[in-house]
C-alpha cells in the first residue's frame, strides 16, 4: 500500500517541474510525497465507474472574444518587470548552438 | 538480392490562420511590428492573467475540418501542454489532447501513380509560440513574443503517404484547401505553414511500422523532398547495418542539407497535458454547424466544373487560374466587370504568370485591382493603346496597381489615329532611308519592316500598325 | 467617537455626513500600524504617501458628490496574490520580490471605482499555500488576539489587519478555505462566494478552478457592502458568470434582514467527529441553537464523502498549480538567479531558490499526479470525485437552504506549531475544503472564544448563488448573539 518514492522519482519530477533539490531537501521530498499518495490512494475506494470527470463546476461554455484588436503598443509594460533586457526583447541564455 | 524498402510517412501540419487578433488575447497578428509591440500580459504569460477564446479561430478550424472530411468534436475543450522554453511565455502551450475539434478525415491526392486518400487523423487549435532570436554580440539569445497567442491548427495525418511526390502533393491540396477558405494564407517560407514530417521505413510487404523519426523546421517543398530522401536513406543504412532507428526528433539543416537529433537531458517529453481550468468548453450546436457548412466557399472542383459550363476559356486556363484561389477570384471579378473572359484569361496565363515567375512572387501578392485591369483590356479594344503599350503598361500596374487609363493620358502613349500626322512622319522616314526606299522598289520585301520600325520609332509606338503600313505602301 | 471603532460602512456615512475625512480615517489606521505592526506583520507593503495621496482625492470626489457608494473613503487591504498597477506584488514569494504589475485585478478596480483607498499588500502564505501565513517569504504574521498564535492562512495577513484596526476591511483570496479560516482564528467575518462571481483576472492563480477573490470585515453588513461592490461579470476572465443576466442577483446588501424564520439548515454529523476541539464544537451548536431558537429548522444529516474532500481537493490543487507556477522562471519578470551556466541551469536555479518548501512540495507532487502513467490514476480519479463530492452537496441542498458547522477543528495554534507536519496541517481544512471544489459560497463569523481567549469560527454553507441566504442568516445570528451576550 505505501507509496515508496525513489530517487529517479524525485529526479524525473525535479526535471519536469524545473526543480533541484539539495541532498535534504530530496529525502524530506521522498517521504512527502510518499505520504501524500498514500493519503491520496483514499480515493481508489470510491467507486467512480460511469462518472464523467468535473473539470468545470458549473455548465458554462462558449465564452468568446470578437476577432477585434482591442490592444495596442504596451512593449514598455510588457518588459517593465523584465531581469534581463536588450532591443525591447527578453535576454535568455542561448537556446541553441 | 538486396532488400527492398518503403518509406512510411505521416505529416504534422502547423498552419496560422488569418484572425486579426491572437486566439487568447485583442493584440494583432500583424506581421513585422517592433519586437514586443503586439503583446499585452495575457500573451506575455503576466500573472493574473487570463485566456478568452477569439470565436473566429473556432469557425475557421471547423470550416478547414469541414472542408478535409472530418468528424466536428461538437463539444471540446482545451487542455495545458506543460514545457518550459522561453518562447513560451507561460511554461505551456494551450492546446487541445483529449477532445480536438476535428478528427477522422480525408483528402484526395493526385499524383503520377494515379489517385489516392490521405487520412487526417484530426485536427486541434493552439497557440503559436514567440520568436528565439539569437544575439551576435551577446552570448545569448533575445525573445520577442509578437507570434506568441497567434492561433494555429495542426493537422495531424495519419501515416498514409509513402513518397515525397505525395506529401508535396497532399500539402499542396491542404494549401488550396485552406486558402479557398481564406482561413490562411499557408506560406511555407513565411512560416504561416509549417509541415513536420514523421517517417519510418518497413520491409516491403512488411505488416509493422518501423521505428519512425519526426523532422522538423522544413521550410519549403524542396527542404521536405530532401529532407525525405536523407531521412530514408539514412534510415536503411542504419538498417542494413544491423543497428536500430531511434525515436527521436531531427531538426533539418536546409544549408547544410542535414538533419541532426535534438536531444536533451534536460527535457523528458511529458507534456503533463490536463483540461486548461482557465477556459471553459466549447458547444458548437447542430445549428452553428450547419451555418458553418452553408458559409463553407466554392472549391476548386466544383469552380472547374463551373468555369467550363460559363466561359468559354481551354480547360488548361481553367486548370492554372483556379490553382490559386487569389487569380480565380481576380479573373471573376475582371470578368464581371469587363465580360471578357478569353481576354482576362490571356492577361493572367500570359503577363500575370509571367511576371510572378519573374519576380519569384505568388498570386496572393498580387496587388492589381479588377477594375484596372478591365479598363486596361478595355484601352486595347477601344484600339486606345497598341498591344505592345499595353504590355508596358501593364507592368506598371503589376509593379504599383496604377490607373491604365489616367496613366496612358498622362504619359502620352494613346496611339496617334490622326493619319496626317502619320503621313508627315512617314514622309520624313521615306526621305530619310532612301536606301530601304529603293530596296524596296527593287523587289526586297522585307525592306519594309524596317521602314515600319522607324516610323513606330519616331511616333514613339503610339501608331497603330496596320495603319502604318497602309500610309507606307499608298507613299511609296 | 474612535475613528477606528466604526465598521467600513458607518465610516463612509460618517465621511459623507463630515464627521471625518477620507485622509483622518487613513491616518489612524496609519498611526494603528505604526503601534501594531511590529508585533503583527500584516502587510507586506505599504505606501503611505500613495495612501494619504489617494485618499485626499477620494475625499474630494465625496465632497463633490462624484463618490456615493457604501465604501467610499474607507482603508481597505489587499491580499498580495492581487496584481496592484504600479504597487509591488510578491504572493509572499521571493520569486516576486521585485514584481510590480502594469496592471490592477478586475477586483481591486472595483474597489477603486467605488472610492475605498488602498492602505498597503497584505502579508499571506507563499502563493496561497498554507494554512497559517507562515510559509511567506517575508516574515510570519502573528494573530492580533495573541501574537504566540497564528492568524490562519493563507490570507492571514487580511485577516489579522481587519482584526487589529490596521485597515477597515480587506480582501483575500480562498482556494481551500484561505479566507473562512484566518477570519475564523482572527475574529472576524469571511466570505468566499460562489466559484465566478468575483473576477480572478489579476488574481495570481494558485489552482484556477477553486481560487475565489472575497471580503474579509469586521461585521457582515460590510461584508454584504463589499461583495456587492466586487463582485462583476468580467468578460476577461472566461469563467465569470454573468449573474445578473441569470437572474442570480447581486444585491447582497438587501440580504441584510434579521429573519431565519423556516430556513432548514443540517448540521453535517461528519463534521462534529472525531478531531473536533469540543470548545469548538460547543460554540457551534450553541450558534446552531440560537438560529433554532430564532426560528430554523436545524437538523443533523450524514453529508457524505466528508473524508475524501483532502485528498482530493490536494491532487487538485497541486496538479494546477504546478502549472499555473510553471510562468516563474526568472525570464519575464520577477527573481532571477545570480549565476547560472546556460537555460535549463538559469530555470533550475531560479525556482529552486526563489519558492520555498512548501511551495515546492506541491508542485512537485502537482507534476507527479499529472505526469505519464499516473494521470488517470489521480487526476482523472480526483476530478470524479469532485463530481460526486458537488453531487452530495446537490442532494443536501434539495433538503436544506444551509449547512452549517465549524471552519477549521481547532481555534489558532501556537506559531510552528502546523510546520512540522504538512499532511496534518492539510487535515485541518476539512470543513472549508469542499466548498471549494463544489464551487459553493460559503461564510466564516465568529461564534466566541475559547478558554484560552482565542477566536471561534461558525461556517454557514449556501447552494451555489445563494449568499443571499448566507447572509441573511449570518446577519440573524450576529445581531442576536450581541444581544445574548450582553
Amino acid at each position: 500500500m505505501a507509496n515508496v518514492i525513489t530517487d529517479e522519482t524525485i529526479e524525473y519530477v525535479g526535471i519536469l517541474a524545473k526543480l533541484e533539490l539539495s541532498d535534504e531537501e530530496r529525502e524530506q521530498a521522498k517521504t512527502d510525497m510518499g505520504r501524500m499518495l498514500d493519503y491520496i490512494d483514499k480515493l481508489a475506494e470510491l467507486d467512480t465507474t460511469g462518472i464523467e470527470p468535473m473539470s468545470h463546476v458549473f455548465p458554462v461554455q462558449n465564452v468568446f472574444r470578437e476577432d477585434v484588436v482591442t490592444n495596442g503598443d504596451e512593449s514598455e509594460k510588457t518588459l517593465k518587470n523584465a531581469p534581463g533586457e536588450k532591443d525591447n526583447m527578453f535576454m535568455v541564455p542561448k537556446t541553441f548552438d | 538480392m538486396a532488400k527492398q524498402y518503403e518509406t512510411v510517412i505521416g505529416l504534422e501540419v502547423h498552419v496560422e490562420l488569418a484572425t486579426k487578433t491572437k486566439i487568447f488575447c485583442g493584440c494583432s497578428t500583424a506581421f513585422g511590428g517592433a519586437p514586443n509591440t503586439h503583446t499585452c500580459p495575457v500573451c506575455t504569460g503576466m500573472p493574473g492573467s487570463l485566456p478568452v477564446l477569439n470565436k473566429q479561430v473556432l469557425q475557421y478550424a471547423v470550416a478547414v475540418g469541414l472542408a478535409t472530411n472530418c468528424t466536428i468534436t461538437q463539444y471540446c475543450k482545451f487542455d495545458r501542454k506543460n514545457y518550459f522554453y522561453p518562447d513560451n511565455p507561460q511554461n505551456y502551450q494551450i492546446s487541445q489532447l483529449y477532445l480536438p475539434i476535428c478528427r477522422n478525415g480525408h483528402v484526395e491526392i493526385e499524383t503520377s501513380e494515379g489517385k489516392k486518400s490521405v487520412g487526417i487523423h484530426e485536427i486541434h487549435m493552439e497557440e503559436d509560440a514567440g520568436k528565439l532570436i539569437h544575439d551576435e554580440w551577446e552570448d545569448c539569445s533575445l525573445v520577442d513574443y509578437n507570434r506568441s497567442g497567434v492561433p494555429l491548427i495542426e493537422i495531424v495525418s495519419e501515416p498514409d503517404m509513402r513518397s515525397a511526390e505525395e506529401v508535396i502533393a497532399y500539402l499542396e491540396k491542404l494549401r488550396m484547401l485552406i486558402q479557398y477558405l481564406g482561413a490562411s494564407d499557408c506560406k511555407l517560407n513565411e512560416g504561416s505553414m509549417r509541415a513536420d514530417v514523421n517517417l519510418s521505413v518497413r520491409e516491403v510487404g512488411a505488416d509493422a511500422f518501423g521505428t519512425r523519426t519526426e523532422m522538423k523546421n522544413l521550410n519549403s517543398f524542396r527542404a521536405i523532398t530532401h529532407a525525405i530522401e536523407g531521412e530514408r536513406e539514412r534510415q536503411i543504412e542504419l538498417l542494413e547495418s544491423g543497428q536500430q532507428v531511434t525515436q527521436e526528433t531531427r531538426r533539418w539543416d536546409d544549408a547544410k542539407e542535414y538533419s541532426y537529433a535534438m536531444r536533451s537531458k534536460e527535457d523528458a517529453q511529458d507534456y503533463r497535458y490536463f483540461p486548461d481550468p482557465d477556459l471553459t468548453p466549447v458547444y458548437i450546436s447542430d445549428e452553428w454547424l450547419q451555418e458553418i457548412r452553408g458559409s463553407q466557399p466554392e472549391f476548386r472542383e466544383e469552380k472547374m466544373a463551373r468555369y467550363k459550363k460559363e466561359y468559354d476559356i481551354p480547360d488548361y486556363d481553367i486548370g492554372i487560374i483556379t490553382d490559386s484561389k487569389h487569380l480565380a477570384d481576380l479573373f471573376e471579378e475582371t470578368v464581371a466587370i469587363c465580360g471578357q473572359p478569353k481576354k482576362v484569361s490571356n492577361w493572367l496565363m500570359g503577363e500575370t504568370l509571367r511576371l510572378l515567375k519573374e519576380k519569384n512572387m505568388d498570386p496572393g501578392e498580387i496587388c492589381f485591382s479588377p477594375e484596372h485591369l478591365a479598363k486596361l483590356i478595355g484601352l486595347v479594344d477601344s484600339k486606345a493603346v497598341n498591344s505592345t503599350v499595353a504590355k508596358e503598361v501593364f507592368e506598371v500596374m503589376f509593379a504599383e496597381d496604377i490607373d491604365p487609363e489616367s496613366y496612358v493620358e498622362e504619359k502620352g502613349l494613346k496611339t496617334v489615329h490622326d493619319e496626317g500626322a502619320l503621313r508627315k512622319t512617314v514622309e520624313e522616314v521615306i526621305a530619310a532611308n532612301p536606301q530601304s526606299v529603293e530596296d524596296y522598289h527593287n523587289g526586297k520585301e522585307k525592306a519594309i519592316g524596317f521602314l515600319v520600325g522607324q516610323t513606330m520609332k519616331a511616333m514613339k509606338g503610339k501608331a497603330e500598325p496596320g495603319m502604318v503600313n497602309k500610309v507606307l505602301k499608298e507613299l511609296l | 467617537m474612535d475613528i477606528l471603532s466604526y465598521s467600513a460602512v458607518e465610516l463612509s456615512a460618517a465621511v459623507k455626513e463630515g464627521k471625518v475625512t477620507a485622509v483622518e480615517a487613513m491616518e489612524a489606521v496609519l498611526s494603528r500600524i505604526d503601534e501594531r505592526e511590529s508585533d503583527i506583520n500584516a502587510y507586506v507593503t505599504i505606501d503611505r504617501e500613495q495612501a494619504l495621496k489617494a485618499a485626499a482625492a477620494v475625499q474630494e470626489k465625496i465632497e463633490k458628490g462624484e463618490l456615493t457608494g457604501p465604501l467610499a473613503g474607507v482603508p481597505v487591504a489587499v491580499k498580495d496574490n492581487l496584481c496592484t498597477e504600479g504597487m509591488r506584488t510578491t504572493c509572499s514569494s521571493k520569486i516576486l520580490e521585485n514584481f510590480v504589475p502594469t496592471y490592477s485585478a478586475e477586483a481591486v478596480l472595483n474597489l477603486e471605482k467605488a472610492g475605498a483607498v488602498m492602505v498597503g499588500k497584505t502579508n499571506m502564505d507563499e502563493f496561497a499555500m498554507g494554512s497559517t501565513t507562515e510559509t511567506s517569504a517575508y516574515g510570519v504574521t502573528r494573530n492580533p488576539w495573541n501574537t504566540d498564535h497564528v492568524p490562519g492562512g493563507s490570507s492571514g495577513g487580511s485577516a489579522a489587519a481587519v482584526a487589529a484596526g490596521e485597515c477597515f476591511f480587506a480582501l483575500g483570496s480562498d482556494t481551500g478555505g484561505s479566507i473562512r479560516q484566518p477570519a475564523s482564528f482572527c475574529g472576524v467575518v469571511g466570505l468566499k462566494p460562489t466559484y465566478g462571481t468575483v473576477s480572478r483576472y489579476g488574481l495570481v492563480a494558485y489552482g484556477s478552478s477553486l481560487d475565489q477573490i472575497g471580503p474579509l470585515t469586521k461585521n457582515v453588513a460590510d461584508c454584504a457592502a463589499v461583495l456587492e461592490t466586487i463582485a462583476s461579470y468580467d468578460r476577461k476572465d472566461s469563467t465569470s458568470i454573468n449573474r445578473k443576466k441569470e437572474k442570480k442577483d447581486t444585491d447582497f446588501t438587501t440580504a441584510l434582514v434579521e429573519d431565519v424564520k423556516g430556513m432548514k439548515i443540517g448540521i453535517p454529523k461528519d463534521y462534529l467527529g472525531e478531531g473536533l476541539d469540543s470548545e469548538v464544537k460547543n460554540a457551534v451548536l450553541a450558534a446552531a441553537e440560537l438560529l433554532a431558537a430564532k426560528g430554523a429548522v436545524v437538523e443533523e444529516f450524514d453529508l457524505s464523502l466528508v473524508a475524501y474532500a483532502i485528498p482530493t481537493y490536494y491532487t487538485i490543487a497541486a496538479a494546477e498549480a504546478s502549472s499555473n507556477l510553471e510562468r516563474f522562471d526568472g525570464i519575464k519578470y520577477g527573481y532571477r538567479t545570480e549565476k547560472f551556466e546556460g537555460l535549463h541551469d538559469l530555470y533550475k536555479k531560479t525556482r529552486s531558490e526563489g519558492f520555498g518548501a512548501e511551495v515546492k512540495r506541491r508542485i512537485m507532487l502537482g507534476s507527479f499526479v499529472l505526469s505519464s502513467g499516473y494521470y488517470d490514476a489521480y487526476y482523472l480519479k480526483a476530478l470524479k470525485v469532485k463530481a460526486m463530492i458537488k453531487k452530495a452537496f446537490d442532494d443536501a441542498f434539495a433538503k436544506y437552504d444551509l449547512i452549517l458547522g465549524p471552519v477549521a477543528p481547532t481555534t489558532a495554534p501556537k506559531l510552528g506549531d502546523s510546520l512540522q507536519d504538512p499532511l496534518k496541517m492539510y487535515l485541518g481544512d476539512i470543513y472549508t475544503i469542499a466548498v471549494n471544489l463544489a464551487g459553493l459560497p460559503a461564510i466564516s463569523l465568529p461564534c466566541g472564544t475559547d478558554s484560552k481567549g482565542l477566536p471561534i469560527g461558525l461556517q454557514l454553507i449556501a447552494d451555489s448563488f445563494q449568499e443571499k441566504k448566507l447572509i441573511q442568516a449570518a446577519y440573524t445570528y450576529e445581531q442576536n448573539k450581541t444581544k445574548c451576550v450582553e
